[in-house]
């Protein structure tokens, strides 16, 4: 007995095994369908039924969509189209999207000056991409990103040039406040002397400048009132601009936050709290109705600018809160780490705390801009006349009472792609960003 | 606990004691809330010494490294480092801390960057070296703890030993005057102890001034010229390496060794 156990305790291996192929039904295509769709006689009834499901579904809505009604004129003519095929009233009346579509684009811009918001949104994919793929373009381009913000309104409200140039002036006066002073006091006194030296300039100064230098030097291009603006243009104008200033103020919230000065703390709390406890529309009403009525008389705050900035606050707010998330997922170490080498706070969030802090943030954040640009659609409440106010007039025309899903789909359709790229880049991006094991 | 097994004689032609203070710490205080983590603790640490700080665990030894470089405030006493005194000045705190590197028992190095740019990030915003200069000290100080092939990898690609390593080098870019080590192999498998611990003798060879909390008794004979012995917050013994080991005074710390080195 003790014999057999003594051979099977002591053993030496003398040589060691090489690697072997996996059995080939387990490998491949057979592999695969073997594994998802057939795996046991339960298994593989599901996947029929499946996919008798699927092709009946598909077959439904492929027939309504591919239906020849492009040229028809009116609602009318549609069925009229379609009940001579035979097939009784079924199919898609394509003819609105057809008469349309421009509208639904760039809702009443003067159509002689498509040619800006056209220029403004090819621009902003060339702003864009050295932020978004950094990698990939000259890193010279990202001087065009930061004069973009200037640009942008000027092609699509017009006017004089030197508006811009004095909105920009305010950031170069703030900028060079704060490297006077952060020099020889705090950092913290150089941003608050540097914010209200931008503040004086821009609430002040810039308008008096703008009007002699406009006396003095008109250049400029045509005028566009913001009544005339709707449609995509509209939302995209909206969605972008929300979601390029909430990401920056939505850091300084979330580092306010977590701030050990009390004002800054509870200053932030309470913005946070209060924003993310209000309906959108609450605020949007603020913004149509009640803030004119605390503005002295005379004053034109332009509509769109004050739904900006509601909208940006509005997704600010959130945004601070996904990114607190990712500030609470950061363990200590990286604050010490930062700390033992002598970086300051700021350095410290520069280049430690917020690249992983937004790393880990981004499928909250990319969550947040969708949501922001979905909630553009409701300034057609406030009279704003974006796809879906639009949506409504369209339907308002007599040839086109009663056209319900083709309007819908093609905006549905129009917001599915923007947000599906979005969620995408932010899978691309989450995939280039993972440094753990490759 | 395991015994240092060193393969080579330790040099000892640069470990020099001089007279110069590099760190004083009169009368330090800390609480955390109502507790009283450090009591009445004086302590001066000479340029060139190597101190190794031993203890249970919350006794207070990593607590006291990290008041130097201030990465826990102390309330009462006061500690001043290389000349200059910790206030809530921050100026002098970035200063000290540029001055004094530090070693985690988690190695804490960034890992969204390559260990190249973990080990210049400090130097080039700190000190404002260019950047080829910074790259260039970087892969010295890489090649010194033997791992310059690593250098354009991220710190998640790396073993346990290895990261501790890169973190030396991180903090030896900055040139500092005095190291301090939390616990650097507390973390690490017992193979990878002994590439860190290595790495620690070839520092103390050189010079450096050293605190380290340990409990590597091997490196505190060998290695160290003073062994502190903490207990509830206060130092309750220190004497030297020999001294210690083999003629310990206080009952706490004979109980303390017999439960260490006893098996």
């Amino acid at each position: 007995m003790s014999n057999t156990h003594a051979d099977t305790v002591a053993f030496v291996r003398d040589t060691m095994l090489p690697q072997q192929e996996p059995p080939p039904s387990s490998v491949g295509a057979v592999g695969w369908a073997r594994a998802n769709l057939f795996s046991g006689w339960f298994n593989t009834i599901l996947t029929f039924v499946s996919i008798l499901v699927i092709g009946f579904v598909l077959y439904e809505i492929l027939s309504w969509v591919f239906s020849p009604t492009w040229n028809a004129g009116s609602l009318r003519e549609c069925r009229e189209i379609l009940s001579a095929g035979g097939e009784a009233t079924r199919g898609a009346c394509w003819g609105v999207i057809r008469e349309r579509w421009i509208q639904l684009l760039f809702g009443f811009y003067p159509a002689d000056l498509y040619w800006r918001p056209i220029l403004a949104f090819i621009l902003l994919g060339v702003a864009l991409a050295p932020v978004l793929f950094a990698d990939k373009v000259p890193s010279q381009l990202i001087w065009f990103s930061a004069i973009y913000p200037f640009l942008f309104p000027w092609l699509l409200w017009g006017g004089t040039i030197w508006g811009p140039l004095s909105a920009l002036a305010g950031f170069v006066i703030g900028y060079f406040v704060f490297k006077a002073l952060s020099e020889v006091t705090s950092t913290l006194i150089g941003i608050i002397a540097a914010v209200v030296a931008a503040l004086l300039w821009w609430l002040v100064l810039s308008g008096y400048v703008v009007d002699a230098l406009n006396s003095i030097l008109p250049i400029g291009i045509q005028a566009v009132e913001s009544r005339n603006f709707g449609g995509f243009m509209l939302s995209i104008t909206i969605g972008v601009v929300a979601i390029a200033c909430s990401l920056p103020l939505g850091i300084v919230l979330a580092l306010g936050r977590q701030s050990d000065l009390m004002i800054v703390k509870y200053i932030c709390v309470g913005f946070i709290e209060f924003v993310r406890g209000v309906p959108l529309i609450t605020l949007l009403f603020v913004a149509s109705v009640l803030l004119n009525l605390f503005l002295p008389p005379g004053t034109t705050f332009d509509i769109i600018l004050r739904v900006l900035i509601m909208v940006t606050l509005f997704a600010s707010a959130y945004m601070a809160e996904v990114i607190r998330g990712g500030l609470a997922a950061l363990p200590k170490g990286q604050y010490e780490g930062a700390d033992s080498l002598g970086l300051n706070y700021w350095q410290a969030q520069r280049l430690v705390i917020m690249p992983q802090a937004l790393k880990i943030s981004i499928p909250g954040i990319v969550s947040t801009f969708i949501g922001v640009f979905k909630d553009t659609t409701l300034v057609s409440i406030i009279g704003l006349l974006d796809p879906l106010g639009l949506s409504n007039a369209i339907r308002a025309d007599s040839n086109w009472n009663g056209v319900v899903w083709e309007l819908y789909g093609f905006i549905a359709a129009m917001f599915f792609i923007f947000c599906f790229s979005m969620s995408r880049y932010s899978m691309y991006l989450e995939r280039k960003l993972r440094t753990g094991h490759r | 606990m395991s015994e240092l097994a060193i393969d080579r004689e330790i040099d000892r032609s640069k470990m020099k004691v001089s007279d110069e203070v590099a760190i004083e710490i009169i009368n330090m205080n800390k609480w955390y809330g109502t507790f009283h983590v450090l009591r009445d603790i004086n302590l001066t640490v000479n340029r060139g010494e190597r101190i190794v700080i031993a203890g249970p665990s919350g006794s207070g030894k990593s607590t006291l490294i990290r008041c130097i470089n201030r990465l826990e405030e102390h309330q009462a006493g006061r500690i001043i480092v290389d000349g200059t005194e910790l206030s809530s000045d921050l100026k002098n705190i970035d200063k000290i801390r540029s001055e004094v590197g530090m070693c985690f028992q988690h190695f804490n190095l960034f890992p969204h960057l390559t260990i190249l740019e973990n080990c210049t990030l400090a130097p080039i915003w700190v000190r404002k070296t260019p950047k080829k200069e910074a790259v260039e000290t970087a892969m010295h100080f890489l090649a010194k703890v033997k791992i310059p092939e690593q250098a354009n990898k991220y710190p998640g690609q790396l073993s346990g030993g290895q990261q501790q390593r890169v973190a030396i080098a991180r903090s030896l870019c900055m040139r500092p005057r005095i190291m301090l080590f939390d616990e650097p192999t507390s973390a690490l498998d017992p193979e990878m102890i002994k590439e860190v611990l290595d790495t620690m003798i070839e520092l103390a060879e050189e010079g450096m001034t050293m605190l380290c909390v340990t409990h590597e008794m091997g490196f505190a004979r060998q290695v160290a010229n003073r062994v502190i012995f903490m207990d509830q917050g206060q130092i309750v013994e220190q004497n030297e390496p020999e001294e210690f080991f083999n003629n310990p005074k206080s009952d706490r710390t004979k109980l303390f060794l017999s439960q260490i080195l006893g098996h």
